[in-house]
């Protein structure tokens, strides 16, 4: 039952990672996208679960476990109290507008395709299509990064991008050693708190969370 | 074709014109309950047509035969549509003739009607209604038209019957493909009958409404026509949805005794289907005109991305 239905519930979690890649790129609100990340984070959770029992790989379900601690809970919830501290609840302001930005996503999505059919072939695994998909969610998020213009969603862009690159390594090769894991897991941390520090930073300096404001550092 | 094929075909056919206004009164009852309203009694559509069968028809002065003519083509061509949809059994007469992308005409046609019927008079209301409706159709339609194919790609067939045999049939395997045409579709059809987040059918505030605003110069039988054309297209609608994507329940070709079990089972998930959608319409805020592109952007978003996907993850 499990051997059977497994591979294709995970490919079915690889689908919603997608479509939840593309949601937080047409999201505008702030604490929306926030919940968006955190549900991203349980559905790599549960394809990660789903994993481990599929290949009865012991230090998957520690990865797991980190993956439900770490993005589920903790990383939304510093977020969230970013947001609380900084006292922002606006809409996040676009560079291009959502319409276009989805189709430029839809390109990307072909590209990722294209890019993994080949690899995919290689691959021995059951779910090696879905390598494709967690390079397609990846490009996604590093577009959301790009066309935000404040601080804070290209924090969660940076996030969600090393969901997909987790989602790459789990599903698709059926997860990295132990010490890489725990390693890529305590640099996202890190990173979030940096980040955080950053995002106050900048506010301290130019009392809004712009980030074009920086291109204004360069001698006048 | 076969005995029990025919009698699946009539039977669709007067189930979808006979049910269509107890969906719609479904719909209304679980929405007011959700409101904590008190609901109008689940008859209360058929109470209206017949009210407004009853009553006189008053005509414009300078209305064409177009106008008188309209309300009849649109009823003909939905409940044609109805008789394309495989909702009981799939062996039916009617799916020789027109497959999925027919269906999608048979809706445009409808379409078509209603919006130079409301352009016939004149009047400022109807026109600006049509050009609305014309808009919501031109960006609903690609969508809709992906959503088939998507389904097309997986059963290797345009014909809705061998889709619904395909995927109903088979040994269960789940389509991720299908999540996505799902959202799609469920967006496309909350567009295409006027529900919330794009037009709101309990309006009558003028600035906002898009299919009210175009019948608003009918009335008499043909107000009648036209409302009960709107109900089952609203039936259609759940009904391609069931069809797609859950089609369980649903007979073979000359199974009798698996159609009378599909007539429960078409009931409760069409009940299922009505406090679903009416759960939907409670959960969102009816949106700016200039928002609807972005919305139905991503219903043919979502759809085209259900077709790579499944080229990716189940080709």
């Amino acid at each position: 039952m499990l051997q059977h239905f497994g591979p294709q519930v995970i490919n079915l979690l690889a689908a919603v990672l997608l479509l939840l890649a593309f949601a937080m790129l047409s999201q505008r609100r702030i604490l929306s996208l926030i919940n968006l990340f955190a549900a991203q984070g349980f559905v790599l959770f549960l394809s990660t679960a789903l994993v481990a029992a599929l290949t009865d790989q012991k230090h998957l379900y520690v990865s797991a476990a980190v993956t439900l601690v770490l993005k589920v809970t903790l990383l939304p919830w510093i977020l969230h109290r970013l947001i609380r501290r900084l006292n922002v609840k606006w809409d996040v302001e676009t560079l291009i507008n959502i319409p276009t930005t989805m189709l430029v996503g839809i390109l990307l999505v072909i590209l990722a395709f294209n890019l993994a059919a080949p690899i995919s072939q290689l691959a021995g695994t059951v779910t090696r299509s879905t390598l494709g998909i967690a390079l397609a969610s990846m490009l996604l998020s590093f577009m959301m990064m790009i066309t935000r213009s404040k601080a804070v969603p290209q924090v969660i862009g940076f996030l969600s991008m090393e969901n997909g690159l987790f989602f790459a390594a789990t599903a698709a090769v059926y997860g990295m050693p132990m010490v890489v894991e725990l390693g890529v897991a305590l640099d996202v941390l890190v990173a979030a708190l940096i980040l955080g520090i950053f995002i106050f930073e900048i506010r301290e300096r130019f009392d809004t969370l712009d980030t074009r404001h920086l291109e204004k550092l360069k001698e006048h | 074709m076969s005995a029990a094929g025919i009698a699946a075909q009539f039977a669709e056919l007067a189930l979808a014109v006979l049910l269509a206004p107890l969906l719609t009164g479904w719909v209304n009852q679980c929405r007011a309950w959700l409101q904590n309203k008190s609901a109008p009694g689940i008859l209360q559509p058929y109470r209206v047509l017949a009210k407004l069968f009853q009553k006189e028809v008053i005509l414009a002065h300078n209305a064409s035969p177009l106008f008188r003519s309209a309300p009849y083509l649109i009823f003909g061509s939905l409940a044609l549509s109805a008789a394309i949809v495989p909702t009981l059994g799939t062996d039916l007469p009617l799916n020789e003739a027109a497959d999925a992308i027919a269906l999608v005409g048979l809706l445009a046609l409808a379409r078509l009607f209603i919006a130079l019927a409301a352009m016939d008079v004149g009047t400022a209301f109807g026109t600006l209604g049509a050009r609305r409706e014309m808009m919501v159709g031109f960006l609903a339609e690609p969508a809709l038209l992906m959503v088939f194919f998507t389904a097309s790609l997986i059963s290797h067939s345009t014909s809705l019957s061998t889709i619904v045999e395909a995927i109903a049939h088979r040994e269960l395997v789940i389509y991720p493909s299908m999540a996505f045409a799902g959202v799609a579709f469920v967006m496309v059809s909350l567009a295409e009958n006027a529900r919330i987040p794009i037009d709101n059918p309990a309006t009558h505030l003028e600035l906002t409404m898009i299919h009210e605003a175009m019948v608003l110069e009918y009335s008499g039988r043909h107000l009648a026509l036209i409302e009960w054309a709107a109900s089952l297209k609203l039936f259609v609608h759940m009904c391609i949805g069931l069809a797609l994507f859950f089609p369980f329940g649903i007979a073979g070709g000359g199974d009798w005794l698996g159609l009378v079990l599909a007539l429960p089972a078409l009931a409760a998930k069409l009940a299922v289907g009505g406090a679903a959608l009416a759960l939907i319409e409670m959960l969102s805020a009816k949106m700016r005109i200039f928002r609807a592109p972005e919305f139905l952007g991503t219903a043919f978003l979502l759809a085209v991305l259900a077709m790579l996907v499944h080229v990716m993850l189940e080709g």
